[in-house]
């Protein structure tokens, strides 16, 4: 292989690698080739994303930690804070599934723990293609198995996320992973290296080949030879990882490290560099001090092999004896392998001897790319959209039952129910409501947390669409009564190198900040996923929006579930339902078509201020927002969530077409059921924005407009399928 | 409260992850919760020992296997053979059925899945240190979480247990294909108990109901007087 060959297959091009020859003033050996590589790669360099991140705000009173670290923070109150990351796990869940979600799930839990903090709850954001095709079938399958045989095993509740599928999603799923963690603010760590002569631990698992070049990997196009890279998929093992967990707190409680960072992408390498580049000092590595699983490991591969459970800390000479006794207790692995230097370096030695050096600066400094934003070649086919030539349905009772049993819209009950998702006894509110809510033990406070994202609507509108992700998780969490506060994101693309990629993730990134900005949300942490393209194109854009909020007081909130009879039924906001880009459109008619409305934040903002100040003030314990499927869907929700099986009436709907009204989704809508005698002081809290009293709970069925007339039973058959079950081969069950 | 506290033990292996949940319920019961790590042979003196939920080694090689070997079990038999008071729950179940301290095992749930919800049971007999509080045949929901916690032993085994009233709790929906519905039984001298659904997760009215906290309630009261 000649020079140019070789950093090709590194995933470098001619530009990067004049720009090595530039900052070293000399050609790279194969190991320092290698840590540009990986360092430079879209997925730890963030070369073609770097600029556009820059329009997210992210402050706020509440931010204790912002983006550049391992997660964000938050401030609850009483001094509890909150660390929270989401991150994408996308290519190696393409060739590997079961493994390649189960190592996203412990590499975030990791990112959360490197802050100090104690992983509390889980969440998941899945986009699969549609389940009549044998390969989407079996990555769903097996990615929910890999999410609940690590989440469940490590002992970190599995509390809420989302599924989606779609098309274009077919070879090219997305798993996005969430953790939050609990931790004192006093107690919050940093992954900055300081005091030369300090030394570097590394302790977890042993390092072995797995996982060689994971992260140059993870920023190309899937192709037919991607199956080939399965062994650059790493393997996880949530035994090591619940050890590692325990030992880290451990360590952090008894004042043992300096500074604490997990190993992800690019292993070592990046850990190291990013340490040092942090604290503005230099790392030495001996990679022959590195406990290894398996023999004649090169150091090049020992220093950025992507081995899972491992974590580095920087340690005072005169701790590391204990730390060690520590790991040991744990039935860790762990060694010295290098120290904190006063030069800027990161330097690579085998038995004492250098086999690479380059400046952490330059590793940090990957090259930027900024393009061109130019509208796509699709958008104007796609946005013609023409109601009137759409027929009004003869049976809307058959329709909605056709609509709730479709994988887009029925329960997510099959695949929650394989994630623990009480362990830890804190979760208070269960996955199936519009968010989950979790308590913080000895204390009346609590945080809900919710993932949102309508690929299509970002594809057929991509700001409109980022607003409607950071609108609609505002929403959520409105609606089970937290005060939203900051969000992290996990932003799915395809090649930023093709003009319509590259719109859309620039229109995206532009309607999640202006959301921001106008809901008062920060972006804290977050994660780009570029190169999400298998053969038969990218896959939507899809800008996943992980938000977190807080109580004051977690019994002061509400769930979706009706829970008594005569209630009045309340639809608050603005509605203006469109079947554009709605489920109904794609569901029933098969039409991916319209231009779906753009929110409007400040409207959004008022109605879900207002509901939660009811909830707070105890007034509203039923809540449930308008979402996919429309108002028909949403209140079939209410009425099969309930435990006491009580449906209702509405008789009420303002005007229009009434296919529109039942099945067209309107943003900054909310349901509430309320007694009559506490309808008063729900207006008061109503003040200054519309709603409407539509109907009452009641009776064993829902009936709307006496077009709909369906039995709670019935809409349970069709609401609550088995999404594995359903297109199952003979046999029924799923192995 | 005067006197001394009734102290429970709550074993945590490598894997454990219910133990800080059991920890917990016993705090509430108003117990003092005792610690007892894995590789030290002692139970502290303890009055009364929970093996908690979790994956004990991962569950490698098999649910329970290799944590009944590690050196806290050897106190914990003789804990057991002296009449005190023992409680698995879950993974802690599948330990005690390993170490032959319960009969039968807990094989792979018929569905093949892991399975994460609340479930329907009756307590089925009184007779334990365990569920001394409860009602005889009182209905309560319990969460459920487990790959393995489909009841199985041999026809012999089982007649003995429905005879002998030993199962302690069943499944009113049986959501694993567990024999008989079992969900949790004790052994013939009814001081050690196995469950699979988590009492632990219902013992705080703010996670949905504190039913479950009647099953560390009961064991003071055993305590107490002595079993």
């Amino acid at each position: 292989m000649n020079i140019q060959e070789t950093y090709t297959s590194l995933g470098l091009s001619d530009f990067e690698y004049d720009r090595i020859l530039e900052f070293m003033g000399r050609a790279p050996n194969y190991l320092e080739l290698s840590l540009f590589s990986v360092m430079w790669s879209e997925h730890c360099g963030y070369k073609n994303s770097r600029p556009l991140l820059k329009r997210f705000p992210n402050e706020g009173a509440r931010v204790l930690q912002g983006p550049g670290e391992n997660a964000g923070v938050v401030e609850v109150g009483d001094g509890w804070a909150l660390a929270f990351k989401m991150e994408s796990h996308n290519h190696p869940s393409a060739i590997e599934p079961y493994e390649g979600a189960a190592t996203g799930v412990g590499g975030i839990i990791r990112d959360i723990l490197a802050m100090g903090a104690r992983p509390v709850a889980l969440l998941n954001s899945l986009r699969f293609g549609p389940l009549d095709d044998e390969r989407n079938r079996y990555l769903f399958r097996e990615v929910v198995r890999g999410i609940g045989g690590y989440g469940n095993a490590i002992g970190v509740p599995t509390v809420g996320g989302e599924v989606e599928f779609a098309p274009a999603y077919s070879g090219n799923p997305l798993v996005n992973a969430m953790c939050v963690g609990l931790v004192r603010s006093e107690s919050l760590v940093r992954a900055r290296a300081a005091g030369e002569g300090n030394l570097v631990v590394l302790f977890g698992a042993k390092t072995g080949r797995d996982g060689i070049h994971g992260a140059t990997f993870a920023s190309d196009e899937l192709t037919e030879e991607s199956e080939e890279k399965r062994p650059n998929v790493q393997v996880g093992d949530p035994f090591a990882g619940k050890m590692l967990v325990e030992c880290s707190l451990k360590l952090l409680e008894r004042d043992l490290l300096v500074s604490l960072q997990d190993l992800g992408a690019a292993g070592i390498t990046s850990s190291a560099s990013e340490m040092a580049a942090k604290g503005g000092v230099g790392i030495e590595i001996d990679a022959a001090l590195v406990p290894l699983r398996e023999e004649g490991m090169e150091p090049w591969e020992i220093v950025i092999s992507e081995s899972q459970e491992r974590m580095l800390a920087i340690v005072e000479p005169e701790k590391a004896e204990e730390v060690l006794r520590v790991a040991g207790r744990y039935e860790l692995e762990a060694a010295v392998v290098g120290r904190v230097a006063g030069h800027g370096d990161l330097r690579i030695l085998h038995r004492g001897e250098l086999v690479g050096t380059v400046p952490a600066g330059y590793l940090a400094d990957a090259p930027v790319y900024e393009r061109e934003v130019v509208p796509p070649s699709y958008a104007g086919e796609a946005w013609r959209f023409d109601l009137e030539g759409l027929p009004e349905p003869q049976d809307y009772g058959g329709v909605l039952l056709d609509m709730l049993a479709h994988p887009t819209l029925c329960s997510r009950r099959s695949v929650y129910e394989q994630y623990d998702h009480q362990v830890g006894t804190d979760t208070v509110v269960l996955p199936g409501a519009d968010a989950a809510v979790v308590r913080i033990k000895g204390t009346p406070l609590g945080f809900a947390a919710t993932t949102d994202c309508r690929g299509r609507h970002c594809y057929l509108a991509p700001k409109g669409g980022g607003m409607t992700a950071v609108a609609e998780a505002y929403r959520n969490l409105s609606c089970v009564g937290a005060l939203p506060v900051a969000l992290t994101d996990c932003l799915n693309f395809g090649s930023p190198e093709k003009p319509d990629a590259y719109y859309q993730f620039a229109s995206c990134i532009e309607g999640v900040a202006e959301a921001c900005e106008v809901l008062g949300t920060p972006v804290v942490s977050g994660n780009v996923s570029l190169y999400n393209e298998a053969g038969s194109g990218a896959v939507y854009p899809t800008p996943v929006v992980g938000m977190l909020g807080v109580f004051e007081d977690v019994s002061r909130r509400a769930t979706p579930g009706i829970k008594r009879e005569g209630d009045a039924v309340v639809l608050v906001g603005d509605f203006w339902p469109a079947l554009d880009g709605s489920d109904y459109l794609e569901v029933v008619h098969g039409r991916l078509a319209g231009t779906p409305p753009v929110p409007d934040l400040t409207s959004e903002k008022a109605v879900a201020d207002a509901v939660r100040r009811a909830i707070s003030a105890g007034v509203v314990d039923t809540a449930h927002d308008l979402s996919g499927g429309g108002l028909a869907v949403a209140l079939t929700e209410m009425a099969l969530a309930g435990e006491a099986g009580i449906g209702a009436d509405v008789q009420l709907l303002p005007g229009g077409r009434l296919d529109v009204v039942l099945f067209g989704e309107s943003g900054g809508c909310i349901l509430l059921a309320v007694p009559e005698e506490r309808l008063v002081e729900l207006e008061e809290h109503l003040e200054g924005v519309h709603y409407s009293l539509i109907g009452r709970t009641g009776g064993e069925g829902l009936k709307v407009l006496g077009l709909v007339n369906l039995a709670l039973d019935e809409l349970e058959e069709a609401y609550e399928r088995d999404l594995f079950e359903r297109h199952a081969p003979e046999g029924g069950q799923i192995g | 409260m005067g006197g001394t506290l009734v102290r429970i033990g709550v074993t945590i292996f490598p894997g454990s992850n219910c133990d800080r949940d059991a920890l917990y319920a016993i705090e509430l019961a108003g117990a003092e919760p005792v610690e007892l790590w894995h590789a030290d042979a002692s139970l502290k003196g303890v009055d009364a020992v929970v093996v908690p939920g979790g994956f004990s080694y991962g569950d490698y090689l098999r649910p329970g296997a290799i944590a009944r070997f590690s050196k806290v079990m050897g106190p914990l038999e003789e804990f057991a053979k002296s009449g005190g008071p023992i409680l698995g729950v879950c993974n802690g179940f599948q330990v005690l059925t390993e170490a032959h301290l319960l009969p039968g095992a807990l094989l792979r749930n018929r569905s093949m899945r892991f399975v994460c919800k609340r479930v329907p049971v009756r307590v089925e007999s009184t007779a334990t240190p365990w569920t001394s509080l409860y009602e005889p045949g009182y209905e309560l929901t319990l969460p459920v979480a487990h790959n393995e916690g489909n009841y199985f032993a041999d026809e012999k085994s089982v007649s003995e247990l429905e005879d002998e009233g030993r199962v302690v709790l069943r499944y009113l929906e049986n959501p694993n294909g567990s024999l008989n519905a079992i969900a949790g039984i004790c052994s013939e001298w009814r001081n050690v108990v196995g469950l699979m659904p988590h009492p632990e997760r219902f013992s705080d009215a703010v996670l949905g109901s504190d039913r479950g906290l009647k099953v560390f309630e009961s064991v003071l009261r055993s305590a107490g007087v002595g079993v």
